[in-house]
């Protein structure tokens, strides 16, 4: 008789852990998109359906302004990151392996490691002194901030591209009188174009998303998405920030979902 | 001759790595193609043949020594200044372009008007016979097309010499007899110089002007393929290049001796010697006869247009002789009889080492 394959599958319980670890995840966003539909105002009474929260979320001029604080600073953190992490992956992936090219893969990497409030802190000393020294006091900070810690997110799936791309269709483009320049812009890049674009926005998304270094790094009334409903948590709980939760939420879903068709690995 | 040399390649050395720990891909090597010439490198794999390709494309630089294209120095021009292209083993198609695009790719870098273009990637597509798929996407295609899409890509700019790298290597033996005599009848309508690299004996033997056997970074021997074959220089040629017998021979006056005590003429200076001979060339005859190597019949294999009779010398070395199968079903002796293999005129070749 044959005996069975060792397969974690197969161990007792397996079935059961997966479906408890499904739950936890997927409950509560569940029930937070669910109640953001809810006529009530009681976050745990179902009282009908309604659109209502939206509508008051949409009225209201804090969240449209920290909506559009949130889109400018992931628009421009997205593109700048974009751009250096695409020539951070060209510089680490284009040439024969050289002596530190580890370490400079964990630098490039580092604000993956480093735990974010150490950054967020270490971003409030140095852009207070910034700030002292320049007076300026816009959103530049914010976008710069979230530039950084954007490029190990966009750098990844362009390296990933890189890699995986034949270095001989440059040495094929030059042997067909094509200058470096005009082998990089009629063959690499096109061929890494889904990446960058897979790259940007995961940054954005990340972006969106981030907390803890906005709540260090913003001047008073410079409130994202997220840290707006930070705010409106502390003084009590109000269903607009379920329907502001879900809106992000969608938007996430649908660049991640175009992130994943992008890198896929296509035939 | 070096005058009218498509590629002339004057003393190359390509060393990588220094001190103890240096590797001579290419070692102080010599050799001049002609105009129009069907010129093969043949070699196992790290003789050198890749590297010296590489160098007339422009993608290495020699340690020393210089490259010449119809007499021009061009050692150190870029790939991209050089009138020379390339199909790549992997044929390194571009996968984001269609077939013509493809095709189209030198002449668009080399700044052709686009009328001149259009048609040049017409005349390609016929040339390799792709006219009904110019707009197809390289990754839709089997290996055999891609293959003459990168044939057509490398010769639409019109080079002094085409430069093709074991292009036939990734493809099953059908497509790669049918691909053979596709190089040919390319080569032979364009006109243009071909630099073929292979490790196939054979496919060298069939398709080449001219061949360089290479080993350990050197030429070893350069000749037409009958001389070549017939005419190996040195151990290596005789051994890589077809099935060879070795016979070692003590020479005297124009006379070896071979074992079993015979004596044979050859044109070789005296002391010991080895000699090689083709198993085609030597026959089995009856034990005794004059001028025939005494041998005993170890084991004799069938192979349907002929068998390889395995069968051990005097001095205990074996050797193998071709047998021709006859329509009567010539008779194969059985192993433990003694025969005498008589050796063609001419047949005996005396190697330098």
């Amino acid at each position: 008789m044959r005996e069975r394959a060792f397969s974690v599958t197969n161990l007792p319980g397996f079935a059961t852990i997966a479906v408890a670890v499904f739950v936890l995840l997927y409950l509560p966003i569940v029930t937070l998109v669910v109640y953001s539909f809810n006529a009530g105002s009681s976050p745990s009474v179902w009282q009908g359906f309604s659109l209502h929260w939206y509508a008051l979320a949409w009225a209201n001029d804090q969240v449209k302004d920290a909506g559009i604080v949130s889109l400018i600073v992931a628009g421009f953190a997205a593109t700048i990151s974009t751009v250096v992490a695409t020539m951070a992956a060209l510089g680490t992936t284009r040439q024969k392996a050289f002596r530190g090219q580890t370490l400079i893969y964990v630098m490039i990497n580092q604000p993956l490691m480093v735990p974010e409030i150490v950054t967020a802190v270490a971003l409030l000393i140095v852009f207070a002194v910034v700030r002292q020294w320049t007076g300026y006091s816009g959103l530049g900070y914010l976008i710069l901030a979230h530039s950084a810690f954007c490029i190990p997110f966009a750098y990844l799936p362009i390296r990933a591209r890189l890699e995986s791309m034949d270095l001989t269709l440059e040495t094929a483009a030059a042997d067909l009188y094509a200058s470096r320049w005009q082998a990089f812009r009629r063959v690499t890049l096109p061929l890494l174009a889904p990446a960058i674009a897979a790259g940007a926005m995961l940054a954005f998304v990340i972006s969106l998303d981030d907390v803890v270094i906005t709540e260090f790094v913003k001047a008073p009334g410079q409130d994202t998405l997220p840290t707006y409903m930070l705010g409106q948590l502390r003084r009590a709980m109000n269903p607009d920030v379920n329907a502001i939760s879900t809106i992000l939420l969608g938007v996430t879903l649908v660049l991640l979902s175009l992130f994943y068709l992008m890198t896929r690995k296509r035939d | 001759m070096t005058e009218n040399a498509a590629i002339e390649a004057r003393n190359v050395s390509k060393h990588f790595g220094q001190g103890d720990g240096v590797v001579r891909a290419l070692d102080d090597v010599s050799v001049a193609i002609r105009q129009g010439e069907f010129f093969t490198l043949l070699g196992p794999s790290g003789c050198g043949k890749t590297t010296l390709l590489r160098m007339i494309a422009g993608f290495e630089s020699p340690t020393s020594g210089e490259i010449r294209l119809n007499g021009e120095p061009i050692t150190h021009l870029p790939p991209n200044k050089r009138p020379v292209n390339t199909v790549f083993q992997s044929y390194a198609l571009f996968p984001h372009l269609s077939v013509a695009q493809n095709i189209a790719f030198g002449l668009e870098m080399l700044g052709k008007p686009r009328a001149e273009i259009d048609a040049r990637v017409q005349k390609m597509l016929a040339l390799v016979r792709l006219e009904q798929l110019a707009g197809r996407k390289v990754s839709q295609m089997s290996g055999g097309q891609q293959q003459r899409v990168a044939l057509a890509r490398a010769l639409a700019p019109q080079p002094k010499v085409l430069l093709l790298d074991e292009p036939l290597s990734a493809l099953d033996l059908k497509l790669r007899k049918e691909m053979q005599s596709e190089l040919k009848r390319l080569q032979r309508e364009t006109g243009i110089t071909f630099i073929f690299v292979t490790h196939d004996q054979e496919e060298a033997l069939t398709m080449s002007d001219r061949i360089a056997v290479m080993s350990a970074g050197r030429i070893q021997q350069m000749g037409t393929p009958r001389e070549i074959y017939t005419q190996p220089v040195n151990r290596f040629v005789a051994g890589f290049i077809g099935e060879t017998n070795f016979l070692s021979a003590e020479v005297r006056d124009g006379q070896a001796t071979l074992p079993g005590g015979i004596t044979l003429p050859v044109r070789a200076r005296n002391g010991q010697t080895t000699l090689a001979v083709r198993p085609e060339l030597m026959r089995i005859v009856a034990a005794g006869t004059p001028a025939a190597l005494p041998a005993t019949v170890a084991d004799a294999v069938y192979f349907g247009t002929d068998s390889h009779v395995h069968a051990r010398l005097a001095d205990g070395a074996e050797v193998v002789v071709r047998v021709q199968s006859g329509a009567d079903g010539a008779s194969i002796p059985a192993a433990g009889s003694a025969v005498g293999l008589a050796i063609a005129p001419g047949a005996l070749q005396v190697l330098e080492d």
